[in-house]
This record gives C-alpha cells, structure tokens and sequence, in this order.
C-alpha cells in the first residue's frame, strides 16, 4: 500500500492539522516510509499467537460505581479561549 | 415451557406507482447505563446539573489524563445481555472511534468495534395477543456519550455542556428483522420495558436516555425471504440511516417517510445512496446530513490507554442468578396462574411496579377478579389522576376489598363505592362497611320483607308484570334501591321472580 498526496491530503484534514500543498508530497513520503516498515513486520508469522498487550500480565483496573469528581466547571473552563455563562463557547456547529 | 406461543406478524407493504414494495428496518438504539459515576471516570451522571459541574478532568481529555472503567457499567451491559438472552463475551476490548466535534474533547469517542461485551441474542416484540416478532440482537457494545451543544443562545456561537460526556452507553444493534414502521416502535417499547425491568436503563427518551439509528431499506416482496434463507444481505435494498429517534411517533413518522422517497427514487429509476438522515418532525421529512460523510473515516483502533476487559464466568453466572424475572415469563405466569387474558396481562406486566402491585392485590384471592379491578377500577382512577396505582390505594386495599365481595359481604356495586371512599378518605374498607352499614342483606327475611312491600305498594306493576316477566327487573332495582343497594342481587331476583309466579 503506498499514500499519494491525495491520501495525505485527507488524513490531515481528517485530523484537523493544517499541512500547505508544497508540504504534502515530503508528508505522503512520510507515511510511506512508516508503512513500509510495517509491511516488513507483516512477514513474521503470527500464525495462532494471541496479540501482546501488555508486557507483564495484568488485568484492566476498575473502579467503583461512586461520584469522587466534579464540581469544578470553573477549572475545567479555565483554559478554554472562549467560555460564557459555564459553558465552552464555540464557533457556530449546527447543521 | 412458560413461553407464550406466537406467530409472525405480516410484512407493511407499501403500494409503490408500479409495484408493491416491502420494508426492512434495523434499529440501533443507544441507552445510558443506570450509574452513579461515568464509565471511565468518577464524575456524576446526573441529569439537569449546572453546566459543566460533573466534569473531571478525564472527560475534560486533560492531558496526560487516563480512563479508569466503572466495573458497575459493565455489570450493568451484562446483566441487559442476559435479559436479552445474548451470548456475554468473556473478553472484549476498547477501541477509538476518531472525529472531531465540540461536545467530545478526546477527538474520539472509546467504543467496542472489534470485541463487544455482548453477543447475539434475540428480543420478542409483541404486536398483538398471540403475534409477535421474535428480532434477533446482534451485539452490545459499551461506549461513551458525547457531551451537548446548545445552538440558540447566541447567534455566531454554539454553548458546550460536557456533564453527559463520557456517560456510559450500551449500543443494542438489531438484525434487520423489523418488517415496519408499527414494528419499530413496538420494538423500541419492548426494549424500553425490558430495560427498565433490569433497571439498567431509565428507559426516559425525553431526556436523550434511549434514542435510536433506524436503518431502512425497500425490497420487492420475496426478497427478504431469500435474504433470511441466505443472510445474504444483496437480496436486499440500499439502507439509509435515521439518526438520533427519541420518540416512538417520530420513528413511526419517519420510516413511513423514508420508505415512500426510496420507493419514489427507485421507481423512477434512480438508485438509493448510501447515507445518514435526520428526521424533521415540522416538516414530516428526512433528510440528508451531508456533514456526516466525509466525518464517517473514523480510522478505528485499539485503545491503547485500556487493556482488554477480561471477566469470568462466575462473576456472569452471579449476575444471571440475580436477574428479576422479566416481561415475557411474568406475562406467560399471569396467564398461567391467574387465568388472565393474554391481553390483559399485557397492561399488567407493561412496568414491573404495577405487575407487583398486581401480585400484591390479588393476595390469596381470584387472579383474573383482581385483574379487572386493578385495570378498571384502579388504574382507571390512577390515569385519571396522573399518579401511580400505589398512590391512591395500597395493594392489600384492593385485596381486602375483594376478600368482602368473595365472602358476599358486599356487592360489586358497594365495593366501588368503597373504594372511592377509601380514596377520599385513607379509612380502611371493612371500617366504611361496618360504619356505614354497606355488608349486604343476606338476611332473606329481610330482603322478603321489603319484596313484600313493594308488592303490597305496586298492583298495577304486578299485574303488568305477570304479563310480561321482563318489568320483574322493575322489582328487583325497587329493592335494591329500598335496602341502600345492599341486599344480596341474586337472593333478591330469586325472591322476586318466585313472588311474582305465585
């Protein structure tokens, strides 16, 4: 698989980072670049072995169904560029 | 087997200009968990709070900010699998559903694509006594909720609320089993009750609890039953999707909507495109959101901030041990034990607080007596007044005033009477009885004596009565009326018809 410009083109869209037209094709080569890496990894046979998710055996942490957070809009709102009456204020979204 | 025999309900078809044209519909509903705390941090899930408050710095997507998963929402996405007869996988994962919008400040949403909690399982969607359609269940996944925007407080910004953000959903994916749009709403009911039996779900639509994805397609009638024979999904039409339903006459609305415009496109030799619409109850129409498509490269992958979810089979086991008995074996025991019609049963089992009023009503008396009273009398009174049953008599009322009529100590009539009394007043029925003087003549003396009477006082009604032995109900209301409508009715007609002979 190798990513045209195109492609490049759509992945930063889609990722919301701006990237200008004379930067895209050094991008595309970018991505090729770690792509192809991967192609290598792909030849090793994996052929029935569980994927690895974690080095030591562990077991997801869980937490108890209680309320031990909140109550703090003013910090959360703190480093918004743009926050009125509690809430986050944003350019206009609806369709 | 306590299941209740069905059969399949018919297909809608709809009469397209050239041809008759069926539907295909598969729902996708998405129910918040019933939970203190949200599903992957420890700010509250309450409905209504100041903007904002319950937010921590996790559904914030701080950085450097990790997901701890509340394993009460997992309990509780097993336990709604369970209730849906579903397979409960063992292990499941995580995985990031990634676009951007304002309400979800991670830029993705964590999901179960690849591994979800839930497997198969099947819901019974009643349609009528006796029809139903049994609506396989593909998968449950567990996943977040997104926070809410709010467009009309000023006119070049949108408000953000981030308390619903990160809220744990369950997402109930359907095959595409619904045959229309009576059946999808019947479906969404039945999900709903089942939900609130289990108490995993609130069920309350109004506040954005349960809403649903309804998928619809068109197909020529024989199509899906190659499909169902095959699950080849090419036996069927192009799906469009209906985003975010929260009402049952919308979703009504809007697949009769949908499946007429597919039908118009494909008779007129277009073709359906692929894509997700939103329903505009003012205008009774569906259209496109053409925002959605490109937004729909989600570019999915394991989260790799969570571990698989690995859970044993004895902690499902325990779950499955304490789940209440749900709406289709408590409607089949009603029919069974208390010889309630099917349809009755129905209303009586539609919340499980009324079924167990119902239970508590009946205490040691007759099953389907009880059941007329509680869905006449009581419920009659309660939805009149806007309260539950519980809140104008108590269930042992109800059974101590239909232990009175089982003994013959008061009629029908009087038992209404009694009950409105107790209504008014909180006194306990066998006090208004004795009190008042309401326990029935049995006496025949007595009840004689008064036929006697109104013999003595009414020849020319006797007469005319001897004539035509109907006017004999004259008799029978004048006694009534005579006693305070206490004598015993069938003590008195017996007495009166034998009078009159001789």
């Amino acid at each position: 698989m190798s990513i045209d410009i195109e492609t490049a083109a759509r992945v930063a869209k889609l990722a919301r980072i701006r990237v200008e037209e004379d930067e895209l094709p050094a991008l595309a080569q970018e991505f090729n670049n770690i792509l192809g890496f991967i192609e290598q990894l792909q030849e090793v046979d994996v052929e029935g072995v569980e994927p690895m998710t974690s080095v030591t055996p562990m077991r997801l942490k869980r937490r108890e169904d209680g309320v031990t957070e909140g109550g703090m809009a003013k910090t959360v709102l703190s480093n918004a560029p743009d926050a009125r009456e509690g809430f986050f204020a944003v350019p206009k979204v609806v369709e | 087997m306590l299941d209740l025999s069905f059969e399949p309900p018919k297909p809608k078809v709809i009469a397209g200009a050239k041809h008759d044209w069926e539907l295909v519909i598969g729902m996708e509903v998405h129910a918040q968990v019933s939970s203190k705390a949200k599903l992957f941090s420890g700010a509250s899930t309450e409905f209504g709070a100041e903007p904002n408050s319950n937010v921590s710095f996790v559904d914030a997507a701080m950085p450097g900010m990790l997901p701890v998963i509340n394993e009460f929402c997992i309990a509780q996405a097993v336990r709604t699998g369970l209730g849906l007869k579903a397979q409960i996988n063992l292990r499941s994962a995580f995985d990031r559903k990634n676009y951007f919008y304002p309400d979800l400040p991670q830029g993705y949403q964590i999901s179960q694509l690849y591994h979800p909690l839930v497997g198969e399982g099947e819901i019974i969607v009643d349609m009528e006594p006796g029809v139903a359609r049994k609506v396989r269940i593909e998968r449950i996944h567990v996943e977040q909720d997104a926070g809410k925007s709010i467009h009309d407080m000023d006119p070049a910004m949108s408000f953000v609320d981030l308390n619903r953000t990160g809220v744990a959903l369950m997402e109930i994916v359907s095959r595409p089993d619904i045959r229309g749009p009576e059946e999808a709403a019947a479906y969404v009911v039945k999900l709903r009750q089942i939900l609130r039996y289990l108490g995993t779900c609130d069920g309350n639509m109004q506040n954005g609890n349960l809403r649903a994805d309804v998928n619809v397609s068109v197909c020529r009638p024989g199509a899906y039953e190659k499909y169902m024979e095959t699950q080849d999904f090419s036996h069927l039409g192009t799906r469009c999707e209906i985003k975010n339903m929260n009402s049952m006459r919308f979703i009504q609305q809007a697949i009769d909507y949908e499946a007429k415009r597919q039908i118009a496109i494909l008779e007129g030799g277009g073709e359906i495109v692929q894509e997700t619409r939103l329903y505009d109850p003012d205008k009774g129409e569906t259209r496109s959101m053409r925002s959605k498509e490109e937004a729909h490269d989600y570019r999915y992958f394991p989260d790799p901030d969570l571990l698989p979810l690995e859970i044993e089979q004895a902690w499902v086991d325990d779950i499955a041990a304490h789940l209440p008995e749900l709406p289709d074996e408590k409607k089949a025991r009603f029919v069974k034990d208390f010889g309630v019609t099917e349809y009755d049963a129905d209303v009586l089992t539609a919340e499980r607080d009324l079924a167990d009023y119902f239970e508590a009503s009946v205490g040691g008396g007759d099953g389907k007596k009880t059941a007329n009273w509680v869905i006449n009398e009581v419920l009659g009174r309660a939805n009149k007044a806007e309260v539950s049953p519980r809140e104008i008599v108590a269930p042992e009322v109800n059974a101590a005033i239909l232990e009175m009529v089982a003994k013959d100590e008061i009629s029908t009539k009087i038992a209404k009477d009694v009950l409105e009394k107790h209504i008014e007043s909180g006194r306990a029925p066998a006090e208004i009885v004795e009190s008042e003087g309401l326990k029935q003549v049995t006496d025949t003396g007595a009840i004689e004596a008064a036929v006697d009477q109104i013999i003595a006082d009414n020849p020319e009604q006797v007469e005319k009565a001897k004539q035509n032995p109907k006017l004999a109900g004259w008799f029978v209301g004048q006694v009534m009326k005579a006693t305070g409508g206490k004598a015993n009715p069938k003590a008195v007609n017996e007495l009166v018809s034998s009078k009159l002979k001789g």
